[in-house]
């Protein structure tokens, strides 16, 4: 495609109809072709830069019917309610009368990954504006018709109304591709002052059909003729399939067919519990080749710093040979960690006529289509994906690699839906996980007990494997002509992967921020909600607790003396206010106060969080007693919904702080379920939780669902060291550790 | 060919003995809440009511159900009458990606069944066998005890406020 026009909208509305077709016919072959739509106008606000046509987002029938389409996924962070919300508000129509669509190669603007809290800003933002400018073309188009002004005309319920109480509705007034034009890079946004919608708690659309049994997930798929398939994974990265005897297999009751490729090994039957018995009989055929090749989990941080690392200063302020009166140095370490989704991944694909549908949760469906139909070995136009919800990810977990499964599959059993749920010894065993991470750092105190000097290092793993290519996904690796698993880069600041949040936000006079990138993954790894900001955020979090108890200054008000950002210091403010925190506090007997704080990759939504933990000093048991979060994410969309994100945010955290690490041994990962991976349960949830909003009226959307992770755990981790007087560094803080602790 | 009774209504099952419960409520029946999450008994995703009692339906084999009354969150209300525990999660947003939500509401059904006053402590040991991992745990014991208000009311009307809690 040439260079971006931007088609006059007098002309459009004089009825450009023949230059609108050929656009119209551009755009739908760069969507086929997996391409971001062309004509990227850098100021355009939000998605609409790489999907700039109005009806990419807001579609209107003849009929008043209203439809908005999104690129992203609905993963149980409720966007889809909000998007409902955004474009019902600048459309003046009523919120009941709108439909979503969400992520389909087919249907909807190529918007990537749903990740890294960008749905609110990217999409968001685009649904926004696009909906503020179709309202204006509809007026406009009133205008015209009506012989009026512009400034004469208002809207209402899905309507342009004139003085004289005229209506004409938006059915009415769609015609041609009235919204098929470029986008401007600005909208006459509403007035926030008059939002309806915006800014309400509006229940989300989707947990009607989830608290009443209705078809809500892609594991909830019954295609007609759908057949059920089962993977036999290899035990361990790496193994060779050296025999395996199927005759047996396939002579089992329902058994349709076993599929192998390589290493690639599945079954399929008639019926679910069929396929699973003829899963475990093949499992047991199987002969496989295994090689030790994994690392001591014991010894984490010793494996990390020594694995070969391309090192970069990322930041450097002031001098960094700089040094005040009092130093201090610490080690912290994060283990690999599991995603943990409760619904084992699935995915349901069917080929029919040279055309493979897949029917997944992953959270993208461009680059995920780009990887399965190069395994395919199929032109990226005949393969569709479309979004369907799956139990919650938190990150990329196995959910393109169950697509790339059923596909594989799919493509053996031509015509015949193919529906393939892993089992969850196969989800523990085979998800990529949060890497593991080690950080160290140095600083030291001027005479007015400030931060002099500031060193921070972080070792890690890129933190996103994700598809785009298929070697990424586990079957195609596994195939006999194998695809290769893709170099690993670090990601780009300022959002980056290992090294998100590794800048302060403080203003230290002196500081340096070194990343040492890692390529070598010990572990199969990718990313895993809020990235290496979890971790650098209880690293940086923690180490100004020490800090603050040898300047002998309270937290919270040592974090103030740091920070310049106001809504920076406004969450702290209110957090402290909300909880009770006192300089000079002391807690109860056995039990902490503990504060901390973030600006989720220094540029999405702040978040601070006070807690109150109780260590039980015979068994070293902690409980998280209460938190009090307080959180700014711009302007407040669905402020429940807000608030049920940075609740699970912490309650997530501190499973993740408290109890979780994944184990192996020199060649297989050995925490395969619930038992050997253990997570929160309902014995350990607190007594409250608290979330106190504070709301920027008309500034942008900043994402949310993955600020609270950090803050959390570095919360949780100074109420512990607080109430036990002792400070533990590395993840997770198990009441083994913590005893071990007590007692030394 | 055995015969199953789920949600009030007789259904004609043609499986193996050993097949579990949830398959056949998922598959033969077409029933989507009771949910496969382990296999293993270790999260709770499948739990059904069966004869008044929480089951998790992925470990229990057909062969022990001739016979009993299975109830699923599909039999407790409808679209248009929600039960008062599924008016409940509604009305405190008790989910996130809710997957491990409709297993969560049957035992707290059987609980509010035989005690429709319980303790926050006694909702909380009752859940045990439950994992979420959105970390909606807060909602959900305030819909629970949101649900036990609804019961109470819509069983004795006169005390239309229920109890505090």
């Amino acid at each position: 495609m040439n260079a971006p026009v931007n088609i006059d909208r007098r002309r459009v509305l004089a009825g450009g109809g023949a230059l609108i077709v050929s656009f119209s016919l551009s755009g739908a072959l760069a969507q086929q072709q997996g391409a971001p739509a062309a004509a990227p106008a850098p100021s355009l606000p939000g998605s609409l830069k790489t999907s700039p046509y109005l009806d990419a987002w807001v579609r209107i029938d003849a009929n008043g019917s209203i439809e908005v389409f999104t690129g992203k996924a609905e993963l149980g962070q409720g966007f889809k309610t909000a998007f409902q919300q955004i474009a019902a508000e600048e459309l003046d129509v009523a919120f009941e009368s709108l439909k979503v669509t969400t992520a389909d190669t087919r249907l909807t603007a190529n918007e990537g990954y749903t990740a890294g809290s960008n749905s609110m800003k990217d999409s968001g933002t685009a649904v926004q504006n696009a909906a503020a400018q179709a309202r204006e073309l509809l007026i406009a188009e009133a205008a015209s018709r009506l012989g009026l002004p512009v400034d004469s005309l208002w809207t209402a319920d899905g309507a342009v109304i004139a003085p004289d109480g005229k209506r004409l509705s938006y059915g009415e007034l769609v015609r041609d591709d009235i919204l098929h034009v470029q986008a401007q890079p600005t909208s006459k946004l509403k007035d926030p002052a008059t939002f309806r919608v915006i800014g309400r708690s509006v229940p989300r659309v989707d947990i009607f059909a989830k608290v009443t049994g209705g078809a809500a997930y892609v594991q909830d798929m019954r295609l007609p003729g759908m057949v059920h398939a089962r993977v036999v994974r290899p035990p361990s990265y790496g193994a060779q399939l050296i025999e395996c005897d199927t005759a047996a297999v396939e002579k089992l009751p329902g058994v349709v067919k076993v599929v192998r490729d390589g290493n690639f090994l599945a079954v399929v039957a008639d019926k679910e519990f069929q396929s699973i018995k003829a899963m475990n009989a093949l499992a047991a055929a199987a002969k496989w080749q295994e090689t030790a090749r994994l690392p001591k989990q014991d010894d984490l941080l010793a494996v990390l710093t020594s694995l070969p690392a391309q090192t970069s200063t990322i930041f450097e302020r002031g001098k960094s040979e700089a040094t005040g009166r009092k130093t201090l140095e610490a080690t912290y370490t994060r283990p690999y960690q599991a995603h943990g989704s409760i619904g084992p991944s699935c995915a349901v694909a069917q080929l029919i006529d040279g055309a493979m549908t897949v029917w997944t949760h992953t959270q993208g469906v461009f680059p995920d289509r780009q990887g399965i139909a190069e395994m395919l070995r199929m032109p990226p136009a005949s393969v569709r994906l479309i979004h369907v919800e799956g139990s919650g990810c938190y990150g990329h977990n196995g959910a393109d690699d169950a697509a790339a499964d059923a596909s594989l599959i799919a493509r053996a059993l031509p015509g015949r839906p193919v529906r393939v749920q892993w089992m969850r010894e196969q989800e523990h065993a085979w998800e990529p996980f949060g890497p593991a991470m080690v950080t160290k750092l140095k600083a030291s105190l001027d005479s007015k007990g400030k931060i002099a000097d500031w060193h921070f290092d972080v070792w890690s793993n890129t933190h996103s494997m994700r598809p785009g290519g298929a070697g990424s996904m586990l079957a195609a690796q596994h195939m006999a002509q194998p695809f290769a698993v893709p170099a690993p880069r670090p990601l780009p600041l300022p959002e980056g992967g290992g090294d998100r949040n590794a800048i302060p936000i403080y203003a230290f006079p002196n500081a340096q921020v070194v990343h040492h990138f890692i390529p070598a993954m010990p572990l199969r790894i990718s990313a895993m909600r809020a990235l290496g900001a979890y971790h650098n955020v209880f690293s940086i979090e923690s180490f100004l607790d020490e800090l603050a108890v040898l300047a002998d200054t309270d937290p919270v008000e040592f974090r103030l003396k740091h920070l310049e950002d106001q809504r920076g210091r406004a969450v702290i403010e209110k957090a402290a206010l909300n909880f009770g925190w006192k300089s000079g506090q002391k807690a109860p007997q056995d039990r902490g106060f503990g504060f901390a704080f973030a600006r989720y990759k220094n540029l999405a939504a702040y978040c601070a969080i006070a807690s109150e933990v109780e260590v039980n000093r015979e068994t070293g048991r902690p409980r998280l007693v209460r938190a009090v979060a307080a959180v700014d994410s711009g302007q407040v969309v669905n402020p429940d919904g807000l608030i049920n994100q940075i609740e699970g945010a912490i309650v997530q955290s501190m499973s993740w702080t408290l109890y979780e690490s994944v184990t192996f041994d020199d060649t297989r990962i050995t925490s395969i379920d619930w038992q050997t991976y253990p997570i929160l349960r309902f014995d350990a949830v607190p007594e409250s939780i608290e979330v106190h909003i504070i709301d920027r009226p008309g500034q942008p959307f900043l994402g949310s669902g993955e600020t609270g992770q950090g803050p959390a755990a570095a919360s949780i981790a100074n109420a512990i060291a607080n109430a036990t007087g002792k400070r533990l560094r590395n993840l997770p803080l198990t009441r083994k550790r913590i005893k071990e602790a007590i007692d030394a | 060919m055995m015969t199953l009774k789920v949600n009030g209504r007789e259904h004609q099952v043609d499986a193996d003995p050993d097949t579990p419960l949830l398959y056949v409520l998922r598959e033969d029946i077409k029933l989507n809440a009771a949910k496969f999450g382990c296999g293993l008994g270790q999260c709770g995703a499948c739990t059904v009511i069966v004869d008044g009692k929480a089951v998790l339906s992925c470990v229990t084999p057909m062969v022990l159900l001739d016979g009993k009354q299975v109830t699923t969150l599909e039999g407790l209300g409808t679209a248009s009458q929600p039960a008062p525990i599924q008016r409940a999660f509604m009305e405190e947003q008790a989910a996130q990606c809710g997957y491990c939500i409709a297993g969560i509401m049957m035992r707290a059904q059987a609980l509010l069944q035989r005690n429709s006053r319980p303790t926050d402590e006694q909702i909380r040991s009752e859940l045990e066998p439950h994992l979420c991992r959105c970390g909606t745990h807060m909602r959900i014991l305030r819909a629970v005890h949101r649900a036990a208000r609804l019961m109470d009311t819509a069983d004795a009307s006169s005390t239309a406020n229920g109890r505090a809690r």
